[in-house]
């Protein structure tokens, strides 16, 4: 916080973006691999630099588990753009997880088409098979369960993903085996 | 009514999504034929003269948008919109999955009509296979020469850019995907000026929807004549239509516009689950209007039928709900939904959508007041119309909707406390 704070600072008291660009306030944060970075610039056209604000947090989440404040201060930075903006789209993107989440994400779908083959009752299952309610995670930091909105599996409903695995048709005794072969 | 499959006419195997075996299918025939015997503007008047109208929704003839683009700007933006997210859709993901090469063709003649020199396809982060299936298909073509510079030894230069959402349903929206692909939160913008305007990064831009993209290959490659022999006359062609929900055999179907709705109901799918009733059908994805079984009867599905039901074809998603079901629970799982997805720009849908939120969580408790239907009415009124995108309508009329032919539940809800139903979404 205090790090967005002194950028807020910067920019109210100098009138704005001081030229060049805001220098890196942070080194560079742990498990971000500056290559993949530059190399995922390099597929955008040039002048295209702000669009890269969700993709490098994306990356950054993928090698991090959850991002912070100074995180998307870090993107800013890289990019040029306004700290401000990456730090909306942190908060904004539902799947931008500002919080530490379990090592397997199990997110299932509460949408129309879902609850209408027992969307309810496979919550209720999970919830009670992991000891946990939706949106916490256990103990152990092995599950994070979260409630997600459509996953466009209407026509193989009721669905969940575990991280990015969808897994299709489920029952009860489908979702014991998921979590039994889940490492 | 003629029917040859634009999408449905292949088996699919272990490897029908390679490069390979969309070539021997007789895939890029499209391009190599625009690239080198026809102009530019040959490809969009042949797209004009289809008929072909986008499949994301608002159903807008995909050639009428090409031409407002003014192909003389410096930089002119093509955009795949792939975050398919209204709730009873599952078109694209078929796609990514079985045929991506076929949408990556489509993006190119597009791009080759609009003079194009990057194309995005902004495609849904929650997408697993879809994602890895679009990388693999675009890593592919580039190379094979059919992506980057020149061409299959061309003038026409042309990189796709593979960009991945953060999970928002309002990113489906065309503006909105604008924002978010110039790396801010998805607000909307009003319009005018259309993105064909100014779009991205201000330039004029196109937004078409996969499926719609998808079908510009065949049109060229069999001709606009032979596409617009298949559909009705106003709106030619197949689409890919879902159907899910209280079905013996949900799925995805492709069919001519204009197949009868009770035939896609109870022979394609199978009819319904343990072969009860039909209570309401939501003929265009969660956000149109429900319908009746009475008002199904002779309902043929083109979007001016629809719309003469009084509902919209919207995605051609339909979601069928069998006797039994509890409509006010039912209600809550999509006030819900566009609660949570609102943006938050505009009052009336930020405030508006968590209102009739709270007010149907209430009735669905058992803790219902006398005038909650009144308000939920004057909430919908209150956002229909005043808000930047159509998010705003998509949450108010599903309410209204339900409110209209269903009262008599939420009646009941709210004067015994519990549900006429016994609170049953499961059949």
């Amino acid at each position: 916080m205090s790090c967005l704070k002194d950028k807020f600072d910067r920019y109210v008291n100098d009138g704005g973006v001081p030229e060049g660009g805001l220098a890196p306030a942070e080194p560079v944060p742990a498990g971000v691999d500056l290559d993949a970075f530059d190399a995922l610039r390099k597929t955008y056209p040039e002048q295209m630099a702000s669009s890269l604000v969700l993709p490098l947090l994306q990356t950054m989440q993928e090698a991090k588990g959850h991002l912070t404040e100074s995180d998307a201060v870090f993107v800013a930075d890289y990019l040029g753009v306004p700290a401000m903006q990456a730090v909306e789209v942190l908060s904004w993107y539902t799947m931008l997880y500002s919080e530490p989440v379990g090592r397997q994400v199990i997110k299932v779908c509460r949408n129309i088409a879902c609850s209408l083959l027992g969307a309810e009752r496979l919550i209720a299952h999970l919830e009670h098979k992991l000891g946990i309610k939706a949106g916490e995670t256990t103990a152990d930091g092995r599950f994070t369960l979260m409630l997600v909105e459509c996953l466009a599996s209407c026509g193989t409903a009721p669905a969940m993903q575990v991280n990015d695995t969808y897994h299709e048709c489920l029952t009860e005794e489908k979702i014991d085996r998921i979590l039994e072969e889940l490492p | 009514m003629k029917a040859a499959n634009v999408f449905f006419n292949f088996e699919i195997t272990g490897e029908s999504h390679t490069l390979d075996a969309y070539r021997n299918r007789g895939g890029y025939g499209a391009l190599q034929k625009a690239l080198c015997s026809l102009q530019p503007i040959d490809v969009q008047n042949e797209v004009t003269a289809s008929g072909l109208r986008g499949r994301g929704g608002a159903g807008f003839p995909t050639g009428m948008k090409w031409s407002f683009v003014d192909k003389m700007s410096p930089v002119v933006y093509l955009c795949c919109n792939a975050d398919e997210g209204e709730p009873g859709t599952f078109k694209d993901r078929w796609i990514f999955e079985h045929s991506p090469h076929q949408l990556i063709e489509g993006v190119l003649l597009a791009a080759y009509a609009l003079q194009v020199r990057h194309a995005f396809i902004y495609i849904r982060g929650e997408f697993d296979l879809s994602w890895r299936r679009l990388k693999e298909a675009l890593a592919e073509a580039r190379s094979a020469g059919l992506m980057g510079e020149h061409i299959l030894g061309s003038r026409f230069s042309c990189d796709i850019i593979a960009h991945r959402g953060g999970g928002a349903y309002v990113c489906g929206e065309e503006s909105s995907l604008i924002s978010s692909l110039e790396g801010f939160k998805g607000y909307p913008r009003n319009k005018p000026p259309f993105p064909a305007v100014k779009g991205l990064y201000q330039s004029p831009t196109v937004v078409n929807n996969v499926e719609t993209l998808s079908t510009v290959p065949w049109i060229i490659a069999h001709g606009a004549a032979a596409y617009k022999e298949m559909g009705t006359e106003k709106n030619s062609g197949t689409r890919l239509f879902g159907i899910s929900g209280h079905v013996r055999k949900p799925g995805l179907f492709e069919r001519p516009v204009g197949y009868p709705m009770k035939k896609f109901i109870y022979e394609d799918a199978g009819g319904i689950e343990g072969g009860k009733k039909l209570k309401a059908v939501i003929p265009g994805g969660s956000s149109t209007p429900l319908l009746l079984p009475e008002e199904i009867e002779n309902l043929t599905m083109d979007a001016e039928s629809v719309q003469a039901a009084g509902s919209m074809l919207g995605s051609g998603g339909t979601i069928v709900i069998a006797e039994g079901t509890c409509m006010v629970r039912l209600l809550h799982v999509l006030t819900r939904f566009y609660a949570h997805e609102s943006c938050g720009q505009c009052t009336p849908c930020r405030e508006g959508t968590s209102w009739m939120d709270k007010i149907v969580a209430r009735i669905a408790a058992g803790r219902g007041q006398s005038g909650d239907l009144d308000s939920l009415e004057r909430i919908t009124r209150g956002i229909m119309g005043n808000t930047v995108c159509a998010l705003g309508d998509a949450a108010a009329m599903p309410v209204a909707g339900f409110l209209r032919k269903f009262r008599h539940e939420f009646e009941f809800f709210i004067e015994h406390g519990c549900s006429m139903y016994g609170g049953r979404l499961e059949i």
